[in-house]
């Protein structure tokens, strides 16, 4: 089946089965490597990524479910003069990562719950990241660096 | 952990999805958050699947007559975002806050939930406690069967081939009723062990529907009649779980009743 996705503002086009998952068809036909595909059961969040700018695991969509949608990945987070976006550079001030393999996951889903605006507290950024694993930092770092974000945006929490 | 072939049909209207829905090895696709993993697994080998996803009729919240009206495609993240249900049903609002995690309830469906017939899914249980009803449709027409009379076992339903469920109807729950939804589970987000769903109006109403006694969401009729009499929550809990032969399963159940009719200030 023949299918074109929007991906970080591109369109890309391509021939998937329709068993193909949709993380398989971002990373392997859309060339887009920064999402990473952990478990493959909708457990770990790794393949989270933005549809129409919802956070959803794109190990449990089929590729052609995204035809004529729009996504976004890790690699849309950046400018496109590669400057790291505020969530990006927060997450390397506090170590929030280590071995990196669940950081595209994390921020797609603190780039969305930070999208949605407004105060957060620790335990709101807590609850809306606990569909993502970290099997390095312990979540600290993580969870500061999003706190740091959000309490810039929205001084007066 | 990729899914063996299928044919792939993306429905333009419900009588089509039913057309390609009544033969053999055909499966619809709600928001796959239960069923894309049974495939990963190849635990699920459909011939066909036909994609429910594009009917937007089959989305939506709406009251009429006091009833809510949940479309069976309405994504969970819409009924936890509700207001209506927050104000008149609070505990499909407290069910559904601990399906899984946010990036599941953004696809997930509340129809796909109840028709997949989870043991431990949290939805069938709420709604098991405020006696909603299921609609039913197939070719030959339609029908309602209550939540009890659907769920047949784990993962079994009564659905015939051909048959999808695109509602659920829910009664007006009694004025001033209050509700809660308690459970446990390992880890965040993670499928309960067990748990418990209350409705309760003192001296007038009392459903208490039990996650993890059976593998079906199972109303405690005895301890109901007892809480209506007037039983205080420590005495309608014994009474929920006295007929459960597994000492922990008792115990964590036991203690989950207890918390939830405490909330609701039994």
């Amino acid at each position: 089946m023949n299918i074109s996705v929007q991906i970080n503002g591109d369109r890309y086009q391509g021939e998937v089965e329709p068993r193909t998952l949709l993380s398989d068809f971002i990373r392997h036909q859309a060339n887009l490597t920064g999402t990473h595909v952990g478990c493959e059961h909708g457990v770990c969040g790794a393949c989270t990524v933005q549809l129409d700018g919802q956070p959803v695991r794109s190990c449990l969509m089929l590729a052609v479910q995204a035809d004529g949608r729009s996504l976004r990945t890790v690699e849309g987070l950046a400018a496109p003069d590669a400057e790291l976006s505020p969530l990006q550079r927060a997450f390397s001030e506090h170590h929030a990562l280590q071995c990196g393999f669940c950081t595209a996951g994390f921020l797609i889903s603190a780039d969305a719950l930070l999208a949605r605006g407004g105060a957060l507290t620790e335990a709101e950024i807590r609850e809306e990241l606990a569909g993502n694993l970290c099997r390095c930092t312990g979540y600290e770092g993580i969870v500061a660096a999003v706190l740091e974000v959000a309490r810039a945006e929205s001084p007066e929490a | 952990m990729k899914p063996a072939p299928f044919a792939y049909a993306a429905a333009t209207s419900v009588e089509h999805a039913l057309e390609l829905l009544d033969q053999e090895e055909a499966r619809p696709l709600a928001g796959g958050q239960s069923l894309v993993p049974m495939l990963n697994f190849r635990l699920a080998r459909p011939e066909l699947l036909v994609d429910l996803n594009p009917l937007g009729e089959l989305a939506g919240l709406r009251v009429s007559d006091g009833r809510l009206e949940i479309g069976a495609m309405t994504r969970q993240a819409a009924l936890l975002r509700s207001d209506v249900v927050a104000a008149g049903w609070p505990l499909l609002t407290q069910a559904v806050a601990l399906v899984g995690h946010a990036a599941i309830r953004n696809r997930g469906t509340v129809g796909g939930s109840v028709a997949h017939a989870d043991p431990a899914a949290e939805l069938p249980v709420a709604l098991s406690a405020l006696d909603a009803g299921l609609r039913l449709r197939s070719r030959g027409g339609t029908r309602t069967l209550a939540l009890g009379e659907f769920l047949r076992g784990a993962l079994s339903t009564a659905l015939e081939p051909g048959e999808l469920l695109t509602g659920i109807e829910v009664p007006p729950a009694p004025p001033r009723a209050r509700m809660a939804f308690v459970e446990h589970a390992r880890t965040h987000g993670d499928f309960a062990l067990a748990g418990a769903a209350v409705v309760f109006a003192p001296g007038r109403h009392a459903a208490l529907a039990l996650l993890g006694a059976a593998p079906v969401p199972v109303r405690a009729t005895a301890a109901e009649r007892a809480l209506v009499a007037g039983a205080d929550a420590a005495e309608a809990a014994r009474l929920a779980v006295a007929g459960l032969q597994d000492d922990y399963r008792r115990a964590l159940l036991g203690t989950l009743v207890r918390r939830a009719l405490e909330r609701v200030g039994a």
